[in-house]
């Protein structure tokens, strides 16, 4: 309990514990149980001698090794990063700059609309979303000849832009704007305010939005199902297609690796992220 | 954080851009998920020095609308039987004449003259099997080879059954069960297998694809199961056993293509006469496991498959029923059947 | 960005008429960064997004054709199809409730998962706001970091958590406090469990962007102020909190009332989902305007509810400001 020993140490001892209500603390360590232990039986199960991802035999790495063996899976694998990066990237700064211009302002006529207009790619179900763009795409194939993955991140963008513009707008509601008048004021360049005063105010909901575009992108099947081109399967239209002969503990190994390789990537940032803060 | 923006729109651009045509000496198949043996793919590539790249789609119908949609850059599809008709009929398969290729003899008479591609101009076998059904031996002792045991369970099976998640599949079973027609329009005959579907789904436990799970986990101890899964599923749980039910059963075969805009034509038609060699057709079995439709495969293909029930059909069993596409107003009426169950 | 701040700061001066024209010309600045800044996101949905809605408005509008697809011939008779059963058996034109009853299925399975998000992501969601701020971020990723896996892989890992002979069975026969499996898979229950599940951190996320805000010399007012604990939660928190959870909810419901895969998975496929209904006419059932009709629906009524919620939002920004 770091919090409680740095409490001690503050003035202000008593605010922060008023911070606590009862039982959330419990709930919160519930729901990250509740999120783990799929994860924990994910990752057992890609130690499973057996082929089959639902009965346990015996320890073994053949998984890892098909998987390291297999180009298949890897090729889908980047494909699905490539992808959900590219798409995590645009959605997020055209959601933050649509969110800098619906919030802290008198309200515009026209208002409704872009709201609409913004989260529309929710709205419609996707496999609907999916035939009508795989048309609309189709003639923009035959019209100009162009092939290649920037359709479907082109796809995925659109999709991804209400996933990341919902939070970051709704950190931004609210949020009142004497700290950039304050910037102004002291002659401040309007870049120089946003970059020092407002994006650092928005970082945690950028960082909410982008992950969750992030993992939005990662997860589609139904529309890069319809859109992808010859070469780019991405890992879940890699898996659906292994529904009816059967899943294998391949997935699970690279499933585990890969959340190893974020968690990895991740220590390293805070790492590096803590040694800066402390120079 | 503009910069990066512009960079990942040019990136995003320029990707898009890309290469407009492909270069020769490549081929890009698009096959069902997990059903292309990679060795095979290999030494195709090493034979003829071409690159493959291998995509996967889930049904049929994904297939079909980005195929008709044009453009989708793939040279070779795998559709089923009635999907080929299908695809001749919307003139999406280009005529490659499979029939005068040099390994074309290799090619089993039976899967010739087939109502699909009659004389094999567009098409040729890949693989073949059966839609039935698997059921625990050890947990129910009596005959099998009854569909029976789908629709009016015995005690020990009732709430373990698990259907396939197929309109098709499932009213088929029904109207074989009744003794009526495949591609039914008889509005009487419907009714009753829809009061026999509603019926019946009260002793079933799921409605899913994924057969091989359900089977090895013992969520159920019955499933709807195509004979290829059924041989994966019995390796782990050997009490199952792959029924031929007297009332009928469907037959499936999944052919080999050309799309009429495959850039790569040539290619393509390397791969087809390709896959006509006994010994290729073989690698696809081994990995796919299931019959291929080429005559001298057999030397080549894994022992264990050429004893296995799923594969070799009794004497006895009723032949294989390959049902043919039904007209739009039958699709309707089994739509409506379908909701009806599932509502 | 500037011009809103000069904006904001001309309407706290008095207003004349020697500044009318300046503000004018502020005012159409303000206009053009707007434009600016809403350009990318409006074209690239207006472009890739609303161009195949305006392809499903006119499927929707067409009759069926052969092996999917449309014919180009006008109807209404998709539309019909989704309120009036033409009886299979005698033609006649019969008001049905099949489609109508998938409909509100799949509403009320998304609104208790919605719900249930909000009670279980509340918590966790403040539990991190008031984390130490070097702590915060590490504590977001460990939420998000499970969804790195797939939807399908981690839905058949939570099979093995409550089939009959999975681990939660199993321990509470070992511990004694049941006899018999209890039957957990292939009910509702474990669609809302896996729906829940799925969707959290749409939940999670939203929340701790509009909570890690939140300005706890408020809190402290309150209690100075005697407010209890459930007061400050209630007057103090919660409203504060209400950007976040209201774009939590949109996150989750809307996506929920399309989803097919989770429930296909958990549920056992016996009935009918909206997003699976629509999938089929695309695909087995080769009705591509009534899928197409079917989704326009569905998205008339997600849209009528945002509207609303947008409006009341609107005035409760008003009556904050």
């Amino acid at each position: 309990m770091a919090d409680a020993t740095e409490t001690r140490k503050t003035p202000r001892a008593k605010a922060f514990d008023l911070r606590r209500q009862p039982g959330f603390a419990a709930a919160a360590w519930a729901c990250i149980i509740f999120l783990y232990a799929p994860i924990v039986v994910l990752i057992v199960f890609s130690f499973n001698d057996n082929r089959s991802v639902v009965r346990w035999t015996e320890f073994s790495l053949r998984w890892y090794t098909e998987a390291f063996a297999n180009e298949g899976i890897q090729k889908a694998t980047w494909m699905s990063l490539k992808v959900a990066f590219v798409a995590t990237a645009l959605a997020t700064t055209f959601a933050t700059m649509a969110a800098l211009a619906t919030t802290r302002v008198a309200r515009f006529r026209g208002q409704g609309i872009v709201f609409a207009i913004i989260n529309q790619p929710l709205m419609i179900p996707e496999i609907v979303t999916a035939v009508a763009t795989l048309s609309f795409f189709s003639l923009i194939k035959q019209a100009t000849g162009w092939q290649g993955v920037g359709f479907l991140m082109l796809a995925h963008t659109v999709f991804c832009i209400p996933f990341a513009f919902l939070p970051i707008r709704a950190r931004l509601q609210d949020m009142t704007i004497t700290l950039e008048q304050a910037a102004a004021d002291l002659y401040a360049t309007p870049w120089a305010a946003f970059r020092r005063v407002t994006l650092p105010l928005m970082a945690p909901g950028i960082l909410a939005g982008a992950t969750l575009a992030f993992v939005v992108s990662l997860d589609d099947v139904i529309i890069t199902l319809m859109i992808a081109g010859p070469g780019e399967t991405t890992l879940p239209i890699y898996i659906l297609g292994q529904i009816r002969r059967g899943i294998t503990p391949e997935i699970n190994a690279v499933s585990t690796l890969l959340l190893g390789l974020s968690l990895l990537l991740v220590s390293l940032t805070f790492l590096l992220g803590r040694k800066r803060s402390r120079a | 954080m503009k910069k990066v923006t512009i960079g990942l729109s040019v990136l995003a651009l320029s990707a898009v851009a890309g290469l407009p045509a492909l270069a020769a000496g490549k081929l890009n198949i698009y096959n069902w998920g997990n059903y292309t043996s990679p060795e095979m793919i290999e030494k195709f590539e090493a034979e003829h020095d071409i690159e493959v790249t291998l995509d996967g789609y889930d049904s049929n119908e994904t297939m079909l609308a980005k195929v008709k949609e044009g453009n989708t850059g793939y040279d070779i599809v795998v559709p089923g039987d009635y999907m080929i008709k299908i695809m001749i009929e919307q003139d999406l398969l280009a005529e490659v004449k499979p029939n005068e290729m040099e390994n074309f003899a290799n090619v089993d008479p039976n899967w010739v003259d087939v109502w699909w591609d009659p004389g094999r101009n567009y098409s040729i076998p890949y693989q073949w099997g059966t839609t039935s059904f698997t059921v625990d031996t050890e947990v129910f002792t009596g005959d099998i080879n009854t569909l029976e045991l789908l629709f009016n369970p015995p005690e020990e099976l009732q709430g373990r059954i698990n259907m396939l998640n197929d309109m098709n599949d499932v009213i088929n079973a029904g109207l074989r069960y009744l003794g009526y027609g495949r591609c039914n329009g008889n509005v009487d005959e419907l009714r009753e297998v829809t009061e026999l579907l509603v019926e019946a789904k009260q002793h079933w436990r799921t409605m899913d694809y994924s057969t091989i799970e359900k089977l090895t986990s013992g969520d159920v101890d019955l499933s709807q199961n195509w004979n290829g899964a059924a041989m994966r599923a019995r390796a782990q749980r050997p009490s199952l056993q792959y029924a031929y039910p007297k009332e009928g059963f469907t037959g499936w075969m999944d052919n080999v293509a050309v799309l009429k805009d495959a850039p790569n034509m040539e290619n393509a038609k390397l791969f087809i006469n390709f896959m006509m060699d006994p010994e290729n057709a073989a690698m696809t079995s081994n990995f796919a496991r299931y019959a291929n439709g080429i005559k001298g495969s057999e030397a080549f293909m894994d022992p264990e498959m050429l004893e296995a029930p799923e594969i070799l059909m009794p004497a006895d069993a009723p032949a294989p029923d390959f049902v043919k596409p039904c007209p739009q107003e039958v699709v309707d009426l089994y739509n409506k059947i379908w909701t009806r169950l599932k509502q | 960005m500037a011009d809103r701040i000069t904006d904001t700061r001309t309407t706290r001066q008095p207003a004349s008429d020697a500044l009318a024209g300046a503000r004018a010309a502020r005012d159409s600045a303000a206009k053009r960064t707007r434009v600016f800044l809403l350009a990318p996101a409006i074209l690239t949905i207006g472009i890739v997004g609303l161009m195949p809605l305006s392809i499903a408005l006119v499927y929707s509008f067409l009759e069926p054709g052969t092996y999917g697809g449309v014919t180009w011939a006008f109807s209404t008779d998709a539309y019909v199809q989704f309120l009036f059963d033409r009886d299979i058996f005698d033609d006649s034109l019969t008001f049905s409730t099949s489609y109508l009853s998938i409909f509100w299925r799949s509403a009320f399975l998304a609104i208790i998962t919605t719900i249930g998000a909000l009670l279980i992501g509340f918590p966790t969601a403040y539990f991190i706001a008031t984390k130490p701020p070097a702590q915060r971020n590490l504590w977001l990723f460990l939420v998000t970091l499970p969804f790195w896996t797939n939807l399908l892989i981690r839905t058949y890992a939570m099979l093995l958590i409550i089939r009959d002979e999975g681990f939660i069975n199993i321990t509470l026969q070992m511990i004694g406090l049941t006899s018999g499996p209890i039957e957990m898979l292939y009910t509702d229950g474990a669609v809302f469990l896996g729906l829940i599940y799925s969707f959290l951190p749409f939940m999670v996320l939203p929340l701790y962007a509009s909570l890690e805000k939140l300005d706890f010399r408020l809190v402290e007012a309150a209690h100075d102020l005697y407010a209890g604990r459930v007061q400050v939660l209630r007057r103090v928190i919660l409203p504060m909190a209400r950007p976040g959870m209201i774009a939590g909810c949109i996150l989750v419901f809307i996506p929920c009332l399309g989803a097919y895969i989770t429930p296909e998975l958990l549920g056992g496929g016996k009935k009918l989902m909206i997003g699976n209904m629509i999938a089929l006419q695309f695909g087995g059932s080769r009705n591509w305007p009534f899928g197409s009709a079917a989704a326009l629906i569905l998205m008339a009524m997600v849209l009528i509810v945002l509207l609303i919620v947008n409006r009341s939002r609107a005035d409760a920004e008003v009556s904050h400001g």
